[in-house]
């Protein structure tokens, strides 16, 4: 039951989330907002994948490249557009704001393209299997853990060893000194939402070769479960992000595979009682950050 | 209660004209579309008066605390299922809902002790879960309560033994008529309105404004807002039950995000702290949504356009609501309630003391 496939399900289904919660805890940690619009990111990256794939003609990776810039590009208007003006009002409206953003977009896609779900061209790399360690799986698997490595590699040069990650970091932990040293809030914040968007789309191309289509709902899921995995976690520590991620891929495939079959329609149940639960017994999450009271009594 | 409270809650009732005003209102509105006789604009308004039951119950604790409550639509759900339950006769169920329970498909009692049974059994399940849930502020709070949603949410579409699954539940009596849900609203809003200058009010509004500052004199927070909480979800399920019972057929599906945000957005566009803001939202809002509605099917109908429209409610409502919340981010209204010149009271000095600082 517990065997190499698994273990390469659990990993690849952990880079996927822990790729979802990074780009979520990254504008997080920064502006203090949880960003209700970032499912929406992955659908814009999807119905580009769409739109190119039917109608341009292009190479499947230009396909690919575009939709991941788009959707970071999307991400980078909506901080321009809608966040920036309300960042200095107070925690709520920032918040009414994101989700208003989500709505608009979803239903800019119902409005503009269709309610129903459209079919979209992949790679044929996506549908292959290959056989590692005597375990037969999708390539699919195999790309998600390979290009998650890849980012979380590059994502920690960046952050460690470039003025901007430093700043960015600084920023995370405070962010009223950061500005006070001369780091331009705005230019912070944008960069945030960049690599957020650009994470999100990435996300996208992995999350929408499982199913091949792509409806205006698809953010949906991928929203609840970099919610879940930031809870798991840690709000406030990049690291914390990471390991929900992957804690979170295992939790999944352990309940898939140990819960009876009456009980698997609950599962979505079970897993936001246990974040209930983990939110009461430990708020700050499996590393703690820079955390700060979030209780009131 | 404190002294405190006491003093300034009998202070704070200088805006009852404007509340009487706005019953009236909604009074006079329900006569001029009954005597109008139009049975679409009845239903509409029906429909308004019902929204505002639901923004006044979300806005008792969301308005006052600040907190965005996501499971206020589930307790609006959980009310509707109830009630609907309870009032269906048992032919009807048996039929509706293969899977019920036999002890759940044999009760049955009237409409009306169902609806308040629908408000009880909502406010004792908000009892149960939300002591702990009120500990948690900020970030950590709202994805718990967004959490809280989606918990219900499955469980009402899961537990095809009580509420039919995700399929439509359906047979349930019509019983709330343009009078009745008038009635329920002009008394929702007596009530928000009390609630809102009550001792408990006060303090859950405390909470919001300065959470320091209201725990140096002593206010405990999260006793404030669980009682608030459960008052809410109680009022909750009483206006999830009317609903029902005028929609007569439902599935989960209308207890969730999208909903959630038509009502959340009736709250914030006219202003959350106040009960004639969230009044006015609901107006604006409704009235908005019906013309729109309108047109989505006059531009589907009319083959006008080659494609059919969804959405374009949503859409214009969402950036109404950015509009709103980056240039007038307390609302229409703002953050005290409307006051009418031809009404209002000679005011004393104390008030007008306070009103300066708010």
């Amino acid at each position: 039951m517990i065997g190499g496939e698994f273990v390469i399900n659990t990993l690849s289904l952990g880079s996927l989330y822990a790729l979802l919660a990074l780009g979520l805890v990254l504008v997080y940690g920064i502006l203090k907002l949880i960003n209700f619009a970032y499912g929406e990111y992955i659908m814009v990256a999807g119905y580009t994948m769409f739109l190119l794939g039917t109608y341009a003609g292009l190479p499947i990776w230009v396909n690919m490249v575009v939709a991941v810039l788009l959707a970071a590009l999307t991400s980078y208007l909506t901080e321009l557009v809608a966040f920036r003006p309300v960042r200095t009002h107070a925690f709520h409206a920032m918040l009414v704001t994101s989700f208003a953003v989500s709505v608009l977009l979803q239903n800019a896609a119902l409005l503009f393209v269709s309610p129903r779900s459209r079919a979209v061209p992949l790679p044929a790399a996506f549908n292959e299997s290959i056989s590692l360690f005597g375990v037969v799986t999708p390539l699919r698997n195999v790309l998600t853990i390979v290009t998650t490595v890849v980012l979380l590699v590059a994502l920690s040069l960046l952050m460690k060893y470039t003025v901007l990650g430093i700043a960015m970091r600084a920023a995370a932990d405070k962010f009223t000194t950061t500005r006070l040293m001369g780091v331009p809030a705005n230019l912070v914040i944008s960069v945030a939402f960049i690599i957020s968007g650009f994470l999100a789309g990435t996300v996208s191309l992995f999350w929408v070769g499982r199913s091949a289509s792509v409806d205006p709902l698809i953010g949906f899921a991928p929203l609840l479960i970099a919610f879940i995995a930031t809870v798991i976690g840690g709000m406030n520590s990049l690291v914390g992000a990471v390991a929900g991620g992957y804690v979170y891929g295992l939790l999944f495939n352990l309940l898939s595979v140990l819960l009876p079959a009456s009980m698997i329609n609950y599962r979505d149940a079970f897993m936001f009682a246990i974040v209930i639960l983990f939110l009461l017994l430990k708020p700050e999450g499996l590393i703690r950050g820079s955390y700060t009271e979030e209780r009131v009594g | 209660m404190s002294p405190l409270g006491k003093n300034r809650a009998l202070a704070g009732l200088q805006d009852s004209p404007t509340i009487g005003f706005i019953a009236l209102a909604l009074v006079a509105g329900a006569v001029i579309v009954y005597v109008a006789g139009s049975s679409v604009l009845v239903d509409i308004y029906t429909y308004l008066c019902i929204n505002v039951m639901f923004v006044l119950g979300l806005q008792i604790y969301m308005g006052h605390s600040g907190v965005l409550n996501f499971t206020f639509v589930g307790f609006v759900g959980i009310g509707a299922y109830a009630s609907g339950i309870l009032s269906t006769p048992p032919m009807v169920k048996a039929m509706g809902v293969p899977n019920m329970y036999q002890a759940l498909v044999d009760v049955h009692m009237p409409v009306v002790p169902a609806i308040l049974a629908g408000g009880v059994i909502a406010a004792i399940l908000a009892a149960i879960v939300a002591w702990p849930l009120m500990r948690l502020s900020d970030a950590v709070g709202v994805i718990t309560l967004f959490a809280g949603l989606i918990v219900i949410h499955v469980v009402l579409t899961q537990w095809d033994n009580v509420t039919n699954g995700p399929r439509t539940f359906f047979g349930i009596q019509s019983f709330t008529t343009l009078w009745v849900a008038l009635g329920g609203a002009v008394l929702t809003l007596i009530f928000a309105y009390y609630f809102k200058e009550s001792s408990l009010g006060l303090r859950l509004r405390a909470s919001r404004d300065d959470r320091h500052a209201g725990r140096s004199i002593g206010v405990n927070f999260v006793a404030v807002r669980y009682y608030s909480f459960v008052i809410s979800s109680f009022v909750a399920g009483l206006a999830g039950g009317l609903w029902a019972h005028y929609i007569t057929s439902f599935s989960p599906k209308s207890f969730y995000v999208t909903e959630f945000f038509l009502l959340l957005t009736m709250l914030v566009i006219g202003g959350a702290g106040t009960i004639s803001g969230a009044v006015t939202g609901t107006a604006i809002v409704s009235v908005m949504r019906e013309l729109l509605r309108q047109l989505e099917g006059y531009l589907n109908n009319s083959g006008a356009i080659s494609f059919e429209v969804y959405g374009l409610t949503e859409v214009t409502v969402a950036i109404l609501l950015i509009i709103i919340l980056i240039a007038r981010p307390e609302g229409v209204i703002g953050v005290r309630e409307v006051r009418l010149p031809f009404l209002s009271r000679k005011r004393r000095p104390i008030e007008s003391a306070e009103d300066t600082s708010a």
